[in-house]
């Protein structure tokens, strides 16, 4: 690496079209948005930065308090669920036949290229009450009568006396499948990542000094994959928290986020301060995630070279 | 331990025992039997299938056929963690996240041994091995040598049956290389387990083990002491993988008790050998001969009637203990090696390029194989 | 018989391929249902009643949808295009260059990839609504705000994918190429663009899908007249779920998959050839 002294015209050649363009592009809207949130409302769509603290004081009134919570709630179950299901797929696609290997891992990207938005709405029509996950249900319902007909004991109605179909959708479990679908890759491609650079004969070493194969996942495997674990889990946590089209599509009433509540301060509330400040705070929510990542990755690599 | 063990039972008995992968055969129906207390070797080139045997043993591959008993039980399912056996790997695979205690102690911990004898026991481990007080390092502040001495307390300290150990010092310089065999041929003698190595080195596997099992191709070639591996080869692959030998190809001229005669196309006279394995008339026998047992001489032998041959000194190969001879006997045959033990100090070579000498041997120096 | 599973063959322990099963079924099961039923012969969506391409014959009837798929594209080409350019440019900076606050400048690039959509969104919205950006600009100008904020957040995406390929490039390339004369601009023309190619590639085709499959920050900056083809399947999903919908899920799932699919091949192409220019 050069210092820039040495070459400046080169240099400004260089960073200045980025550098304008970050500065101008985004900055300053994300430095606007910063302001708006000191600002009060005059009338309708008329502010005034007056710096006032109010709008962050508003966001710590139950009703956000409690979105707050809930979003954080959702995002850390969809991480858990994630890496749950994430782990072992991870694992089987690092223990696969080599020529396994590349098709699986292609299996997990692929839904990457498949439009949020669309893969969204295709969970609808397999989740929503006429939809297929209830059709297979009923399915399974009308055949265990026809057994039970058999058995004769088709007069007792064991299973109802009616199909119920599940209410899937629109509440607080479809959110989190919803999260979970769209998030599970990110998790499991850093696994994979840390996985594959395990040394297997530790594993071998563990079972081969008594260890069941639970407890050398335990002890060796999850200890020695933490960093993948913690990247996936925080590639999973921030984008899950900042979910706007999941909840807005697959959620009830009471299942909003942060970011649907932002939208509406936008889109129809027309608050735009108070939604500059929610929008900071979701922001400051994720920093403090990134920071908390990096703080483990330094206090990692302080007792690596230690 | 108190256990009704009959003394004279093998250790390890191998039956009938092969692992393929699709058509390939990694090994192929071995038998082998390890006598309890000895150090013994798997010896052949990489890819042999000596390594697949060793992980057999240890539970970590499991056989396509054949039967595995370890003091006298079938082994062949059971799963590594509950096998009497453990292993030191090539990589050392010393757990990167525990200290030197924890990685000594991790074994007797999954047993539930309580903990204070499991310190106790760890740390005679250590001393064992000459790394008492090293117990707080982490093996990255470790060097090879001390991170393979880890790998050995490790494995020691459940008293196991038989140790394993695969290519254990592959990994070092030169220099640690030669000290570690003769710490490990103590270690053995003072612990009195069973130590099964995998090494692709002759050397390591002659100057430690007690018997040697040749492997090539997935299958044993022959199972031997040493010497007699080197004195006594069974198969051309043996005498020419330990140490350095001229095979010679002829015919089965004759084949008396306690003699063999061959024809050779290289060898004008006929070539005839003491020993007591008979080969069929007729059929193709190769001459193993060792380099330092031929005799090399400027005058034809006084006996030029049998094992001699005539040549040109075509490469000559300076050893500083020895100096190897590259004598030329026929037109298409391979050059013919002769060492002379360089017992003065060389002022002057007693042959040169080009000079015809006369190659000779005694009947009980050489052996004729049949493959 | 079978061979015996060994220790460390998870991927033929049973229960992990129950959870492998579970997985794929649950993340390809829906895509599958909706590629399926956009061929359905029936309004409701329901039940299987016979093959037809009539709602692709819909959709691609339906002049909105149409001119919606229209912008889109149209967005992803100019924001791919520019920010090819500015990541490239970021990366070569970062790469080369030692200059005061350099690690804080990293970290502004990468902002754009970690802060949530949404802040993106609202922030592109006041930002374009205060600077009075005129909306009523003819094509394509109308698009430029939501493709400047496309840019904004694709090119740090470029940016990184460029600078890991750069960590591979021998400087002593370069000052091979100086020693024998070459100007600033001819080492970067002739040494430096070849060996980024592949990340240039690569780079760019990320920018384009993301760039088309962005719905939350385009929500924010799309006007009435400029509505993308996400935005435009969000509206009609909002209203019902039809074929309609599937069919045109189905297009633009097949145009990702192919596009994705012959940019990889031709970066293991790129790559075959370089190993073969190499060795």
């Amino acid at each position: 690496m050069e210092s820039w002294r040495r070459n400046p015209l080169v240099f400004w050649m260089v960073g200045l079209p980025p550098t304008a363009w970050l500065l101008l592009f985004f900055l300053l809207p994300l430095g606007l948005i910063w302001i708006l949130s000191f600002a009060e409302l005059r009338g309708l769509l008329d502010m005034e930065v007056t710096g006032t603290l109010d709008n962050y004081a508003r966001a710590l009134d139950p009703l956000y308090l409690q979105i707050f919570a809930k979003s954080f709630l959702f995002a850390a179950i969809t991480t858990v669920v994630s890496l749950v299901f994430g782990f072992p797929v991870a694992l089987a696609i690092v223990f696969a036949p080599p020529r396994w290997r590349a098709l699986l891992l292609l299996l997990v990207i692929l839904p990457f290229w498949t439009n949020l938005l669309i893969r969204t709405y295709a969970l609808i029509a397999v989740l929503r009450t006429r939809g297929f996950v209830n059709f297979t249900l009923e399915w399974l319902w009308d055949q265990g009568n026809t057994v039970l007909a058999l058995l004769g004991l088709g007069s007792y109605q064991l299973l109802g006396e009616r199909f119920e179909p599940l209410e899937l959708l629109y509440n607080n479990t479809a959110v989190v499948i919803g999260l979970v679908y769209v998030h599970l890759p990110f998790m499991v491609l850093p696994l994979y990542a840390s996985l594959e650079k395990l040394d297997r004969s530790l594993i071998e070493a563990a079972l081969d000094l008594g260890a069941s194969q639970v407890r050398a996942m335990r002890t060796i495997v999850v200890p020695l994959a933490l960093p993948g674990i913690v990247s996936g889990s925080i590639l999973v946590f921030i984008p899950a928290l900042g979910s706007f089209l999941t909840p807005d599509l697959l959620g009830g009433t009471d299942s909003q986020m942060i970011a649907n509540v932002i939208e509406r301060q936008f889109k129809s509330a027309n608050d735009w301060p108070f939604g500059a400040a929610l929008s900071f705070l979701l922001m400051y929510l994720t920093f403090a995630a990134l920071a908390l990542r990096a703080l483990y990755g330094r206090r990692a690599a302080r007792r690596g070279a230690a | 331990m108190t256990e009704n063990r009959e003394p004279d039972r093998p250790i390890i008995e191998i039956a009938g025992l092969s692992k393929r992968y699709g058509p390939i055969a990694a090994v192929d129906s071995v038998d082998l039997t390890i006598r309890r207390g000895e150090f013994f070797a798997l010896l052949g080139p990489s890819g042999c299938g000596k390594t697949t045997l060793l992980r057999m043993l240890a539970g970590l591959e499991l056989p396509t056929e054949g039967t595995i008993r370890i003091d006298g039980q079938d082994v062949s399912m059971v799963p590594a963690n509950r096998r009497p056996v453990n292993m030191v790997f090539q990589s050392y695979a010393v757990f990167p996240h525990m200290t030197v205690l924890e990685n000594v102690a991790y074994g007797l911990k999954v047993d539930g041994v309580p903990k204070a004898e499991v310190r106790q026991r760890s740390e005679e481990a250590l001393e064992l091995v000459k790394l008492g007080g090293y117990g707080a390092r982490r093996p990255d502040q470790l060097s090879g040598g001390q991170r393979q001495r880890v790998a050995l307390a490790r494995a020691l300290v459940k008293r196991p049956k038989v140790l394993l150990l695969d290519e254990p010092l592959s990994a070092l310089d030169a220099k640690l290389r030669e000290q570690m065999r003769f710490e490990l041929v103590n270690l053995q003698e003072s612990v009195g387990i069973t130590f099964v190595i995998v090494t692709h080195d002759q050397d390591e596997a002659l100057s430690m083990a007690d018997r040697i099992a040749v492997m090539n191709a997935g299958r044993v070639q022959q199972t031997a002491p040493p010497a007699e591996l080197y004195e006594f080869p069974r198969t051309t692959f043996v005498a020419d993988f330990i140490g350095s030998v001229n095979l010679i190809e002829g015919r089965v001229e004759a084949s008396d008790p306690g003699r063999v005669t061959l024809s050779a196309r290289a060898v004008p006279v006929p070539i005839e050998i003491e020993q007591d394995a008979g080969l069929p008339v007729g059929t193709t026998g190769w001459l193993a001969l060792r380099p330092e047992k031929v005799d090399i001489a400027k005058q034809p032998p006084a006996d030029a009637a049998r094992n001699t041959v005539a040549g040109t000194v075509e490469e000559i190969t300076y050893l500083g203990d020895a100096s190897v001879f590259h004598v030329r006997v026929g037109a298409d045959h391979p050059l013919v090696k002769v060492t002379i033990a360089n017992v003065d100090r060389v002022t002057g070579r007693p042959f040169t390029w080009g000079d015809q000498v006369h190659l000779s041997w005694t009947p009980t120096c050489g052996t004729v194989l049949a493959q | 018989m079978a061979a015996p599973v060994g220790p460390l063959d998870y991927s033929r322990r049973l229960w992990v391929r129950l959870m492998l099963l579970v997985v794929f079924v649950f993340l390809y099961a829906p895509i599958a249902t909706l590629i399926a039923f956009s061929f359905n012969d029936s309004r409701r969506n329901i039940v299987w009643q016979g093959f037809t391409l009539d709602y692709y014959g819909r959709a691609f009837r339906n002049a909105d949808l149409i001119e919606a798929f229209a912008n889109s594209l149209t967005i992803a080409l100019f924001a791919t295009a520019i920010s090819v350019v500015l990541g490239a440019l970021a990366a070569v900076l970062l790469w080369r260059f030692r200059f005061p606050a350099r690690a804080g400048y990293e970290g502004a690039i990468a902002l754009p990839i970690v802060i949530p959509e949404i802040c993106m969104g609202v922030a592109m919205l006041v930002f374009f609504s205060r600077v009075g950006w005129p909306a009523d600009l003819p094509w394509p100008f109308n698009l430029s705000a939501i493709t400047i904020a496309h840019v904004s957040f694709c090119f740090p995406f470029v940016a990184v994918v460029v600078r890991a390929r750069l960590e591979g490039f021998n400087r002593e390339l370069a000052e091979a190429a100086q020693d024998l004369g070459a100007t600033e601009w001819q080492v970067f023309r002739d040494v430096m663009i070849p060996f980024m190619r592949p990340g240039l590639l690569a780079g760019g085709m990320l920018a384009f899908t993301l760039s088309l499959d962005d719905f939350v920050i385009t929500f924010f900056t799309s006007g009435p007249n400029t509505v993308t083809f996400p935005v435009k399947v969000y509206s009609m999903v909002r209203f019902s779920v039809t074929p309609e919908v599937n069919a045109a899920s189905t297009i633009l799932i097949v145009v990702t998959v192919v596009m994705t699919a012959a940019a990889l091949w031709m970066q293991h192409r790129a790559g075959l050839k370089a190993e073969g220019a190499a060795g």
